[in-house]
């Protein structure tokens, strides 16, 4: 009985962290970067969230997209000012430094605005939790909507890659930026399309982070997208279905591992995983191997 | 392939670095400080004062602890100063923020060294007060922590405790839940991480040997991991435990309590003077505490007169009620002041001088405080005094 509880939980973390992973890996698979700002952005969506609901008393949906709009926002702006800018240089590292820098920027603004004093956030799902075998097995609502919503984004966004044109530009533009433009594609405005999306999805999972686990902090955000960027290797990083067993696998893992073997070792046994998976299958569980064409 | 092999290779490393990163990020800087900070340094230029340095987080994940042991250390400071000093000396006080971070408490002291400190008051959590210490010993300066708990805070002769020691903490905890019958099956949930958590679960599991309960889990967590408790707690649930003990800090604490909550799991928790602190985390729902009890040497709403007094006139300076790190913070400036006057302290007297000086009399030496009475210290920097329980009912610290 315990252990189908602690499958339940290692979904339920696994799922954010897909929901996380999903941001992650959406904008490496288009714009070729590792936008180490995710994990902030997801801060800034539970600040958003937390400042509607908690402080100014409005309705969680109303809380929900506000954060929505703040973080897509966020997201094309800092696209736009950091990363645009670099996006020829020689080495891909100098994004990359360019993105740490923007997640400690985001994390000091945070201190500045709201104080390092951590908030509980409150819930946005208003859900009874299911009690099944004479409650033994508790699941709470909001563990049931953080796995739904995960599959529900994790299947509109293969959708939109796949049917959409918007999304047939994407994937144009992820294979090669310049025969993309040679065919008509504004390539601009793809990858701030892209980091809009992303960042829509960090607000997301900010919200849904912080009803699971509801302690805010300008921190919240930069160990649980550390881990989320673990999952999107660990699943393939620029794959969507990767992405989202990746999670759901890491936080199976983590949790398994707890129970089962020591507490305290659980990061430990979740890294070594990730080591042997890339040390068999370099490009994570559902990556494409891509032949470098000379 | 090679190229993207590298790209990932790359790519780990640095998220490496980033966990490391986050890992120190969790006590990063915050500007707004400071200038709190430096509002604590009394404007005094002269020699003729008795400079105290004080350390410890005004920001971060413990800014709850240091600003009530910076205010009221300030509070004394102010009463002293406006009764006549100590030994017809004022007193200044210059407390700098650590961040709860060791790093940090070292950049602490080295400013209010530089400031001109010769004692110090501090620092306020564990951790970082094991750094300074290593720092006061080395310039034989007179160091009293109101709160670093840890045996290692007062490993130095020229360091001494205003709170219990950790296995003093832990032992206490055993024995006061042996004695009270408070329950049968006990389950530790701590923080493997952190020497505070960990020297008080280590104590308390050899305390509670021969105690009518048995522990039943020990469950850990690190820094890394503590937003989900749901294995420790289901462990604790699934192990029949009736009594939860908590040796962690109060945001950790505060989820715990939720997620139990969340998931139907209500035993009686009991934990330390780290829990103090839980009712002032922003929009917590303080029923999710009700009941939980905690081992504290000072209690807002006692009726002991010392404790009256202090708690009204922190109330009336700071608008807020005060808790134990305050009483700590307060005694500690006292305690100073005692033992200044017992050896006709000037403050000419060079920093090593006055170090010799303390050392050899704080042991003579007995103090009535807010945090208990007649208390005396070892020559190892322990305090002897007795702990006191509060229980959390209706939303407030009570006396049990």
């Amino acid at each position: 009985m315990s252990f189908i509880t602690y499958l339940i939980n290692g979904i339920s973390l696994g799922s954010v962290y897909a929901l996380i992973a999903l941001g992650y890996t959406m904008v490496y698979g288009i714009a070729k970067m590792l936008n180490f700002a995710h994990g902030d952005v997801i801060m800034v969506g539970g600040f958003t969230c937390y400042t509607i609901c908690s402080t100014m008393g409005m309705h969680p949906l109303l809380g929900i997209l506000v954060s929505v709009v703040v973080c897509t926002v966020l997201g094309i702006t800092i696209e736009k000012i950091a990363y645009k800018p670099l996006r020829k240089a020689s080495s891909p590292l100098a994004v990359l430094i360019t993105a740490i820098g923007v997640s400690y920027f985001l994390q000091n603004i945070a201190l500045l605005i709201f104080g390092a004093n951590a908030k509980s956030f409150t819930s946005v799902v208003d859900m009874e939790a299911v009690k099944l075998a004479d409650g033994e097995i508790v699941i709470s609502g909001v563990t049931i909507v953080t796995i739904v919503s995960c599959i529900v984004i994790m299947i509109a966004l293969m959708l939109f890659i796949n049917k959409t044109k918007m999304g047939q530009a994407m994937l144009a533009v992820s294979e090669d930026k310049g025969a993309a433009q040679l065919m008509g594609i504004n390539v601009n405005g793809t990858i701030s399309l892209t980091f809009a999306i992303g960042s829509a999805l960090a607000a997301i999972a900010g919200v849904l982070l912080c009803s699971a686990y509801p302690s805010l902090t300008p921190y919240t955000g930069s160990m649980p997208g550390i881990k989320a960027f673990v999952a999107a290797v660990f699943g393939g990083i620029g794959s969507i279905p990767g992405a989202f067993i990746g999670g759901i696998l890491l936080g199976v893992i983590q949790i398994f591992s707890q129970a089962y073997i020591n507490s305290q070792m659980a990061d430990a046994i979740v890294f070594a995983v990730l080591i042997v998976v890339l040390l068999v299958k370099p490009t994570g569980l559902l990556g494409k191997n891509i032949q470098e064409k000379v | 392939m090679k190229k993207f092999k590298k790209l990932v290779s790359v790519a780990v490393a640095s998220a490496m670095v980033m966990a490391m990163a986050g890992c120190g990020a969790t006590e990063a800087p915050a500007e707004s400080s400071s200038a709190a900070a430096d509002s604590g340094a009394a404007e005094v230029v002269s020699g003729e004062v008795f400079k105290i340095g004080g350390i410890g987080p005004i920001t971060g994940g413990a800014a709850i602890y240091g600003t009530n042991v910076m205010n009221a250390a300030q509070m004394a400071v102010d009463e002293i100063n406006a009764a006549g000093g100590v030994n017809g000396y004022q007193l200044a006080l210059n407390f700098q923020d650590d961040e709860h971070d060791a790093e940090k408490a070292i950049n602490a002291y080295n400013t209010v060294k530089d400031w001109g400190a010769q004692m110090i008051i501090g620092a306020v959590t564990s951790t970082p007060c094991i750094a300074v210490g290593e720092k006061t010993h080395e310039d034989n300066m007179f160091q009293i922590t109101p709160s670093g708990s840890a045996v290692k805070c007062a490993q130095y002769d020229n360091a001494f405790q205003v709170c219990f020691s950790d296995p003093n903490q832990g032992a206490a905890s055993a024995q006061y839940i042996g004695e009270n019958n408070l329950a049968t099956k006990v389950a530790v949930i701590y923080d493997s991480s952190d020497v505070y958590s960990s020297g008080i679960y280590e104590s308390f599991v050899k305390g509670a040997e021969g105690q009518s309960f048995e522990i039943v889990a020990a469950e850990a967590f690190t820094a890394d991991n503590k937003t989900d408790f749901s294995v420790q707690l289901q462990k604790a649930k699934e192990a029949g435990a009736d009594l939860v003990f908590l040796p962690i800090y109060y945001q950790e604490s505060a989820l715990i309590l939720t997620q139990a909550n969340g998931m139907g799991y209500a035993p009686k928790w009991f934990s330390c003077d780290g829990m103090d602190g839980i009712l002032g985390v922003e929009n917590f729902d303080t029923a999710l505490a009700e009941g939980v009890m905690l081992l504290t040497p000072f209690a807002a709403d006692s009726e002991d007169q010392a404790s009256k007094d202090f708690t009204a006139a922190y109330e009336a300076k700071y608008g807020e009620t005060p808790n134990q790190f305050a009483a700590d913070g307060y005694d500690a400036v006292y305690i100073i002041k005692a033992a200044l006057e017992s050896v006709n302290a000037t403050p000419s007297m060079s920093v090593s001088e006055l170090g010799d000086a303390l050392k050899g009399v704080m042991t003579t030496i007995s103090y009535d405080g807010v945090t208990g009475k007649g208390m005396t210290w070892q020559a190892t920097g322990e305090v002897n005094k007795a702990p006191m329980a509060v229980v959390i009912k209706d939303g407030v610290y009570s006396a049990m």
